[in-house]
């Protein structure tokens, strides 16, 4: 088992209840802000995901589409991020979130030793579905990253069992039928779908993509090992009249969400 | 026979997870429903008495004279009903889709062309219909927006990126990817994730079949050149198919140079390198880091950063060339099919038609030269009024 795999598998369950997993993107509103950000996140958190801003986000809704922009347009790139991640290593452990292209442009080797390098834990590409990963999943693994699969509720029985087999670290269970930034509704759909997750996948499961509430990561906590939350993040910090004010802001949020979590244990 | 997924390395299903289920669904159902007669009479009934196949092969006398080339052919897909070779894919998707029993269409465009036609196939058809397109395109295919209000489909801006066509199908991706339940997605070009590359492949392929068997009846032999426009590229590779196997046909695809190579363009087979976008992998306008280039044309329909995975490979084995031609060079080609056949083509189609000005008479050595007249342009009259300086 790669190393990383090794890292997010205890992260998900030393705790013994359900963890928080919240997203930062790169390079929003700044570099710094979102070292600053991960930091601040991390007292509360027992992964990290780390987004790399792309041009053409297909799994993301108009928050993290506008995010994604801002961070473009001052620049940042794939390796900057990784220098945040980089920065971020006596954190929790880190799972860089990017879309396939960004690790094929620099070519999956040169990408997968530099995420090492930076020690990323594992490595989430959204628009790369399990019969496609094979090629990065065996680079990832030589590199001690890893790969981390995606899971819907869309998805069928026998690729669920496809995605158990190769699971690693986590499976990233999206919690709506759609892309991020929408509202999840806790219903016998998405209780239903994690309890077929949870029976064909041995290593943990996070869960994200219309999380927005403590009290919805709550409810969502009681099927799953971690809760991820994006969009109403980024929308918290996006609505903060100046950078200090959106560090109070995510320092408040992560620990009512970290409270919420552990007062429900 | 199972539909093809990678044509050399190319193509893929690079998507999110939650359309992968319905990728599987699609798949399935047109491996059922391609060889069942009851589809394929449905199918050429409608290309037969709605749409108007098939469709003339024109000898362009005057443009032969302007151009120094001795057999210039128009495969006339502009005659089809919507005014483009869009619907001969549209109808199939969207028949498709019926059978297996969605209710709702979403589609892309950029030209409007595609739009208009999966507009058409669904009020023909009873379903609900809805299409994305870039605000920028909306302004210069005002035309068709119209036109697609009017065959009752509602046609959503979208305002992200370029706000053009690699936005718009983003957007439909997005709209798809929630709505999956309920929703066909009608891809408007051969890209996407497979299984769409090769089924509007199939779907267009009926140009190319067409064609083939008219040259031979007509002139008793082949074209020595196949020319096409290519955006995604799916009136090219429904052309260039049929001769695939006859080697000493010649088969070029024309880009747009745009602004000329060193400026903003859409050629990505020129100058881009191999990447994944809308969910297939194929040759991509982008920078080092693998951010999507923002593509530059006259044509709506050719503003396209990335290409049908089938054309990647094309590339690369050598069967068919790709070149390209600018915007003023696509503009001049359109004055002159206009004034003198009395065509007034879509200005995609004048990409294909400016490289026969320009190479015309080397390549008229080789025999008849026969292009895909992919679509008229009507649609582009704003747009062309303005570049021409004329007025009404
Ligand atoms: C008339 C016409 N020709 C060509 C194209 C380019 O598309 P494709 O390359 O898929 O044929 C379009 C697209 O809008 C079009 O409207």
């Amino acid at each position: 088992m790669p190393d990383g795999a090794a890292r997010l598998e205890r992260a998900f369950t030393a705790a013994g209840r359900p963890v928080f997993m919240p997203y930062v993107m790169g390079g929003y509103p700044d570099l710094a802000a979102s070292v600053r950000h991960a930091r601040i996140l991390g007292r509360h958190a027992a992964v990290i995901e780390l987004g790399v801003p792309f041009s053409d986000p297909l799994a993301d809704g108009p928050t993290i589409q506008a995010a994604g922009q801002r961070a473009l347009a001052a620049g940042t790139t794939p390796d900057d991020v990784l220098g945040v991640a980089a920065e971020l290593r006596d954190g929790p452990p880190i799972a860089v979130m990017t879309y396939y292209n960004t690790v094929l442009a620099r070519g999956a080797d040169a990408f997968l030793a530099r995420a090492a390098d930076a020690g990323v834990a594992g490595l989430i590409i959204p628009d790369l579905p399990v019969d496609e990963a094979g090629p990065v999943r065996a680079i990832a693994h030589q590199r001690g990253v890893a790969l981390v699969a995606l899971a819907a509720p869309t998805t069928g029985e026998e690729r669920l069992e496809e995605i158990g087999r190769h699971a690693e670290g986590f499976v990233y269970c999206v919690a709506v039928t759609g892309v991020t930034g929408g509202e999840v509704a806790v219903d016998d759909r998405l209780t239903g779908f994690l309890a077929r997750a949870r029976a064909r996948i041995r290593v943990p499961l996070a869960v994200g993509f219309g999380v927005r509430t403590p009290e919805q990561a709550v409810a969502i906590g009681r099927h799953a090992d971690g809760v991820v939350i994006a969009s109403e993040l980024i929308r918290r910090i996006d609505e903060a009249p100046d950078p200090a004010a959106a560090d109070a802001e995510v320092a408040a949020f992560g620990a009512a969400v970290d409270r919420a979590l552990t007062a429900s244990a | 026979m199972s539909v093809a997924t990678r044509f050399g390395p190319y193509g893929g299903r690079f998507v999110p997870e939650t359309v992968i289920g319905a990728l599987d669904e699609l798949t399935e159902a047109y491996e059922r429903h391609r060889d069942d007669p009851g589809f394929r009479a449905e199918l050429a009934g409608l290309l037969d008495r709605y749409v108007g196949r098939p469709t003339p092969l024109y000898r362009a006398r005057r443009l032969e004279a302007a151009w120094g080339v001795g057999c210039l052919l128009f495969k006339r897909e502009d005659l089809c009903h919507t005014g483009a070779h869009k619907i001969n894919n549209a109808l199939g998707q969207v028949l498709l889709a019926r059978r297996m029993g969605k209710g709702r269409i979403i589609a892309e465009t950029g030209a409007g062309q595609h739009g208009v036609a999966t507009a058409t196939a669904s009020a023909l058809l009873g379903m609900e219909c809805c299409v994305y397109m870039g605000r920028v395109d909306m302004a210069r295919q005002r035309l068709n927006v119209i036109r697609m209000r009017m065959l009752g489909a509602e046609v959503r801006p979208v305002d992200s990126g370029s706000a053009t066509l690699k936005d718009a199908t983003s957007e439909a991706i997005r709209d798809w990817v929630t709505n999956v339940g309920t929703t066909h997605y009608v891809i408007g070009s051969a890209v996407g994730p497979a299984p769409y590359p090769e089924i509007v492949a199939e779907l267009q392929s009926v140009i190319g079949d067409e064609a083939r068997a008219q040259s031979l009846a007509d002139l008793g032999r082949l074209p020595g050149t196949v020319v096409a426009c290519v955006g995604g590229g799916s009136n090219a590779i429904g052309t260039f198919r049929a001769f695939l196997p006859d080697a000493e046909v010649d088969l070029i695809g024309v880009e747009a140079g745009g602004e000329g190579l060193t400026g903003r363009h859409g050629a990505s087979l020129a100058l881009g390198r191999p990447g994944v976008l809308h969910g297939s992998y194929s040759y991509l306008l982008q920078d080092p880091a693998g951010q999507v280039a923002e593509a530059h044309s006259v044509s709506a329909g050719l503003d396209y950063p990335g290409v049908g995975p089938e054309h990647s490979h094309l590339r690369d084995t050598g069967r068919v060339r790709y070149m390209n031609v600018t915007d003023a060079e696509a503009l001049d080609a359109f004055s002159r099919c206009s004034r003198e056949e009395g065509i007034i083509p879509a200005l995609e189609t004048a990409h294909a038609l400016a490289l026969i000005a320009r190479e015309g008479g080397a390549l008229s050595a080789r025999g008849p030269v026969l292009v895909c007249l992919s679509g008229r342009g009507d649609k582009d009259v704003d747009q062309a009024a303005a570049a021409l300086g004329i007025d009404a």
